[in-house]
């Protein structure tokens, strides 16, 4: 898009993750009060959000913190968690054609689910530029550092998050996100298979085993239609 | 506002492990190509994950949060992202209260 400079390109990706940017805000401010909650300074919930921006693995961590921290669980959790990524960086590598190499890695560092749903969106109209991308990626990335500080100084100003329903805004997000991939029967049976197996492995493992079981019996399973498809055709 | 070294040494690994997943798929594609096997494994992944991160609260946690992941879901089918998860804070919030939970 030459005829697009950088700031209109960049200001267009921001208005098109406006409501995921007001969406992310109770999030962020729901984990700098858990995380207070937990121990954590106002300066270690910042360097948190700043360095892993990655929300999901952040609120298993509190899950599973203890004192002392124990640095290898935590990065296990974070990787099997946030295993994701290598997926979606996958996927949306393909499609960085205008950018150049070294601003296709400095893009991907600010992954989330969030921006990548955006950007393959994007994609998919074939108008992802840097500038749009960083439109998407930076305010989110400033808001999501600044509630969760914000969350761990006000924490108990709050209230309990578990009386305003503020804990359930996370899993919310998710939910309607798991319903924008949403594509006819397949899409079901991966749903299920993943569903009943993370469940399974959540009654009977402790820790985060239960998300890599539930994306790997989704993964079969699509691969299984997949065949059956092939089979039939 | 102090940064304890232990807790400093379990974000910098946090870090390392969350960035080594985003940069992995950029080196991943340098060497794997994708045919048709392959981009089906990656299209189901993310919905597997999401659906697997949301499983336990959804099922297994309460009739609130079961509930209020349905009403979610279905806000979420004709209204914004925004106004369904608000719709899912508020079910969950007024369900506890309402079961005692």
């Amino acid at each position: 898009m030459s005829d697009t400079g950088f700031l209109p390109d960049f200001r267009a990706g921001a208005m098109a993750m406006a409501p995921l940017i007001v969406a992310v805000m109770p999030i962020g401010l729901v984990f700098g009060a858990v995380a207070a909650g937990k121990g954590l300074s106002g300066a270690e919930v910042t360097l948190m959000s700043a360095l892993v921006f990655a929300g999901g693995s952040q609120f298993v961590a509190m899950d599973i913190w203890t004192h002392p921290a124990s640095w290898a669980a935590l990065a296990f959790s974070a990787l099997l968690v946030n295993v994701r990524h290598v997926l979606m960086s996958a996927s949306l590598g393909g499609k960085l054609q205008g950018f150049s190499g070294p601003a296709k890695y400095a893009s991907m560092l600010l992954l989330a689910d969030e921006i990548w749903a955006m950007a393959e969106m994007r994609a998919k109209e074939g108008k992802l530029t840097p500038a749009w991308f960083a439109g998407l990626a930076v305010p989110f990335y400033l808001v999501w550092v600044s509630t969760s500080l914000a969350g761990a100084l006000l924490g108990a100003f709050l209230g309990d998050p578990k009386v305003t329903g503020l804990d359930f805004a996370f899993p919310a997000v998710f939910i309607v996100l798991v319903m924008g991939f949403w594509k006819g029967r397949e899409t079901g049976a991966v749903l299920a298979a993943s569903a009943a197996a993370a469940v399974l492995t959540h009654q009977l493992l402790p820790g985060v085993w239960y998300i890599a079981a539930g994306a790997a019996a989704g993964v079969a399973v699509a691969l299984l239609a997949g065949r059956r498809q092939e089979a039939l055709a | 506002m102090t940064v304890d070294p232990n807790m400093l040494l379990a974000i910098v690994a946090m870090a390392i492990a969350t960035v080594a997943t985003r940069i992995g798929g950029l080196v991943l594609i340098r060497f794997v190509t994708i045919g048709e096997t392959q981009r089906r494994a990656l299209e189901a992944i993310p919905p597997a994950v999401l659906m697997a991160v949301i499983a336990p609260t959804a099922l297994v946690t309460g009739p609130a949060e079961t509930i209020a992941t349905v009403v979610t879901a279905l806000v979420a089918v004709r209204l914004p992202l925004l106004a369904a998860v608000a719709a899912g804070v508020v079910t969950v919030a007024i369900l506890r209260m309402a079961l005692g939970a």
